[in-house]
């Protein structure tokens, strides 16, 4: 069989794909009988509660479990002393993290857990639980952290790049870039030097984490559970148990939201453990308050940026040196930060510095593009500021130095085909771009960029006997994701889309599939599922030869038949898809494709963002009027899923800059654990967000796609807070830009 | 101490429930009556994905107490479809895309049919504020509300 394996975007009419199909999970999810991570249940369930530190840092002396344990009701009481030791460092972080050993590192720690007959009763034993701490002096802010003599968190965890004489707290360095920064300043005709901070933001997913575990004395075990990754929560949870990852079977529920925050695990392994001491099994659920105090935010920062500008708007060098803290233990995503700040440009001079940080609060977790929102909000502040001060366009300032292909981007590779110029063109002649303003109104630009990644990936596509289309991945659909991949497989199988129904599969089903994160899952999932069907297409036209007693060569698959080709055309009439499945069983058995790739070639992806505000000279507040998106999808599969994507990036982007924060009290304690405190944006907060959907074909994938779900995120930051100097004449550097700071920058003025 | 026995109509069907003092009216749908389309996201009134409206008031079922349902009428997310037929709401809200990962659209559902009980033809403006008490986190709002509206234009086109 004849196929063109080689990208055929530009010359392909797509039929399927590009269209705006029902989402095949839409019926459930509008009545309710979606069932997600708090949703399931299991005969004879106990109900398992955590026991948290009050403490932003302590030494836990002692835990005496015992007026617990012997409480009516309560079958498993579990501290760290239950676990053994891990030998990995980032696994032996995260069990540390599910449940604390020496110390309590933050607000929130869980210490001990319970497993009782009802919720009031594991409330009743936690209360039992007698811990003593010996309190300890604690540090939540990055600056301080790093400080000689701040209070340390681990002795010993600092690595060879960092320089003698810090704080242990600073746990690595990293660098990148090219050129001679002193020089490309020197070429300059100003040089802009600023410090911006951020505070931390949490991923605010809407529904807490949440578990049904159930493990048998012989090792084998059953968890449901809310993830971003079922293999992982498989591969992490057997890894802290010691148990072998064939015995745990892991189903993902619908998930309620994760932005990056459901990529790691946190109540999983202490559920399990609490089933297989009780020999029952065990659901937990976290409350908010929970969620807020002890799972992952992302990182706050501080960050000095140098920046040179010719006065006709050519970039002669950037700088920028970032510090980021993660949390309690090593791994803030300041690495990424420090790759993706300069990443839109084409710098002859770039330089960034990053430096990995701990402090007395939850251990990071990724959000959407993590690290680099942060990272892109110090650099295009500069820039504009740069811009504004020259009296230039912004837009044509960036278009000056924008990155193309064959740009060698500033973290190192070279770039192929990208979209960036194309989205900087568009927003320029967009109406929006020139719309009048108001008094106390103004306007924003500002870049972002974004990797992509690709991964383990693993899926199966079976043809039933009636000639419909079961596809079997390992990716919870945290968006929409059944659709796209039904709408790939329909368009390389030329059949309709409602033939084919994708279902998530368990551990047991799949080999190992990465998390759902990264942007990766249209990209990659989305190219197994096309490689799939193309070996399904390969076995159908086999099976169509063998009837027709030809050589399989001379068959070719089209609009979802079996073709005759070659000397052999015309010769036979087109066999079906649902003609060869129904006699599969006469020609060879059942027909399925698979493939199994770790997939490279995930285009990287950028946006331009264009957002009008107003601000309000008598109390600071800012009111977001108008937001437009503009952003390159390589080849948007589902338009609406990406146009959704692009929104809720801005959206979340917007509550960054504007609301979001985690208020510590002096006591190190988080002070706001709740959604009327740690307030994200509502619907009487935003305008429509207008989307502009460009598709510069990424070459690594058989249709263009490039992931969509995190480049949205990273211009909003900056984007926001350009349209706030611009309306109120001020420039803050200091994120979330909330009343009273822009009000007391307005007076100041 | 004693539980509490508690006679309601919920989605139209006779109920009945033993229940804590205690337990919300949340707790009681989703753990006594295994009604769990409606969500916990906060527990605090904050976020709204446990809308339910009890004798057609929205409310929080997070913030009412199972014993005070007593010999009212409490409709959820499983009661607004009839039988196959969807609420236009609900068919608008999956031809516009109003949903990524449906946790919140439960409640957003319930409260947007209880604003349109009232109002039939609101603005964007009345949909955004009246929805102010459901948090999304996916979506932005944007095709939420545009979806509120067509529900809208074509219930009244309806009657």
């Amino acid at each position: 069989m004849a196929l063109d394996s080689k990208q055929d975007t530009n010359k392909r009419d797509f039929k399927i794909v590009g269209t705006r199909p029902p989402r095949p999970d839409g019926i459930d999810k509008v009545t309710g009988r979606a069932r997600y991570g708090a949703d399931m249940s299991a005969p004879g369930m106990l109900v398992g509660l955590v026991l948290r530190s009050p403490h932003a840092h302590a030494r836990i002396k002692s835990i005496d479990t015992s007026r617990a344990e012997a409480l009516t009701g309560v079958h498993a009481v579990v501290t760290r002393a239950d676990f053994g030791d891990v030998e990995d460092g980032a696994t032996a972080d995260t069990l540390d993290n599910c449940m604390a050993g020496a110390k309590a590192l933050y607000d929130g720690h869980a210490v001990a857990a319970v497993a009782a007959t009802s919720d009031a009763v594991a409330k009743q034993a936690l209360k039992l639980i007698e811990v003593e701490y010996e309190p300890l002096p604690h540090v939540t802010d990055v600056d301080e952290a790093m400080a000689p003599g701040a209070p340390v968190l681990h002795e010993g965890r600092t690595n060879e790049t960092v320089p003698q004489g810090m704080s242990a707290n600073v746990i690595s360095r990293c660098q990148f870039g090219h050129g001679d920064i002193e020089a490309g300043l020197a070429k300059a005709d100003r040089v802009l030097e600023r410090t911006y901070r951020t505070e931390a933001t949490h991923q605010g997913y809407i529904e807490p984490h949440a578990c049904l575990a159930s493990m048998g004395s012989d090792g084998q075990a059953d968890l449901w559970c809310c993830t971003q990754g079922h293999y992982m929560v498989r591969n992490t949870c057997a890894a802290i148990l010691g148990l072998e990852q064939g015995k745990l079977r892991v189903t993902a529920s619908e998930i309620g939201g994760g932005f990056g925050g459901k990529t790691t695990v946190f109540l999983e392994p202490v559920a399990l453990m609490l089933s297989k001491k009780a020999g029952r099994p065990v659901k937990m659920v976290m409350t908010r308050s929970e969620v807020l105090r002890a799972t992952g935010p992302t990182a706050s920062s501080s960050i000095d940026v140098r920046i040179g500008m010719t006065k006709d708007g050519r970039i002669t060098a950037g700088f920028a040196e970032l510090r980021y803290q993660g949390g309690a233990y090593p791994g803030s995503p300041v690495d990424m930060g420090a790759m993706s700040a300069f990443a839109p440009y084409d710098l002859e001079n770039v330089r960034t510095i990053g430096w990995d940080v701990v402090t007395n609060r939850p251990r990071q977790a990724a959000y959407r593009a993590p690290g680099a929102p942060i990272a892109a909000f110090a650099v295009e502040s500069a820039i504009d500021e740069l811009a504004k001060g020259f009296g230039l366009d912004p837009l044509e300032v960036r278009l000056k130095n924008a990155a193309r292909e064959g740009t060698r981007a500033s973290y190192g590779p070279t770039y192929r085909a990208i979209g960036l110029e194309a989205t900087l063109r568009t927003a320029k002649d967009h109406p929006h771009w020139t719309a009048p303003l108001g008094p106390n109104q103004g306007r924003g630009v500002a870049c972002g960029f974004w990797f992509n990644f690709g991964g383990d990936t693993c899926v199966s596509l079976n043809i039933t006997p009636d000639g419909t289309v079961t596809l079997t991945e390992g990716n919870p659909d945290i968006g929409g994701s059944r659709a796209s991949m039904s709408m790939m497989a329909a368009e390389e199988l030329g059949i309709p889309y409602d033939k084919v129904r994708t279902v998530i599969a368990d551990t047991g089903s799949l080999g190992q599939n990465e998390v759902t994160d990264g942007s990766r899952v249209t990209f990659a999932v989305g190219l197994a599922t096309i490689e799939a069907a193309r070996a399904a297409k390969r076995e159908m036209c086999r099976r169509a030869a063998k009837v027709w007693g030809i050589d399989e060569d001379a068959v070719v698959w089209e609009d979802g038949a079996a073709k005759p080709s070659g000397p052999n055309a015309g010769e036979f009439p087109p066999m079906k898809l649902e003609e060869i499945a129904a006699i599969a069983s006469n020609t060879g058995g059942p027909i399925a494709g698979h493939f199994e790739v770790n997939a490279e070639g995930a285009g990287v992806s950028f946006a331009t963002h264009m957002v009008d505000t107003e601000v309000d000279p008598e109390t600071g507040a800012v009111k977001v009027l108008r937001y437009t998106v503009f952003q390159d999808a390589g080849k948007a599969v589902h338009p609406d899923y990406v146009e959704g994507q692009f929104q809720g990036g801005a959206a979340q982007g917007i509550g960054w800059a504007l609301n979001e924060e985690y208020v510590y009290g002096e006591d190190g304690t988080l002070q706001n654990p709740g959604f009327l405190d740690y307030r994200i944006p509502v619907a009487s907060d935003l305008p429509m967000i207008d989307t502009v959907i460009l598709e510069i074909p990424n070459p690594g994938h058989p249709y263009g796609v490039r992931g969509v779900g995190e480049t949205s995120i990273v211009p909003p930051l900056a984007a926001v807070a350009n349209s706030v100097s611009d309306a109120s004449g001020v420039r803050l550097a200091d994120l979330p830009l909330s009343p009273p700071k822009v009000l007391a920058a307005i007076r100041s003025r | 101490m004693s539980k509490i026995h508690v006679t309601t109509t919920i989605n139209g069907d006779p109920a009945e429930f033993l229940c804590e003092a205690g337990d919300s009216l949340l707790d009681v749908l989703r753990d006594r009556l295994s009604l769990t389309g409606s969500k916990e996201g906060c527990g605090t009134g904050d976020c709204g994905a446990c809308s339910v409206t009890v004798d057609g008031r929205l409310v929080c079922s997070c913030l009412v107490l199972g014993a005070e349902v007593e010999g009212r009428s409490v409709e959820t997310i499983e009661g607004m479809a009839e039988g196959e037929t969807l609420h236009p709401l609900q068919r608008k809200f999956i031809e516009h895309a109003a949903l990524q990962c449906g946790i919140c659209t439960p409640g957003i559902l319930v409260a947007a049919r209880s604003l349109l009980e009232r109002n039939p033809d609101p603005t964007e403006e009345e949909v955004r504020y009246w929805l102010a008490g459901n948090l999304c986190r996916c979506t932005g709002y944007d095709k939420i509300i545009r979806a509120v509206l067509a529900a809208a234009a074509e219930m009244r086109e309806a009657s």
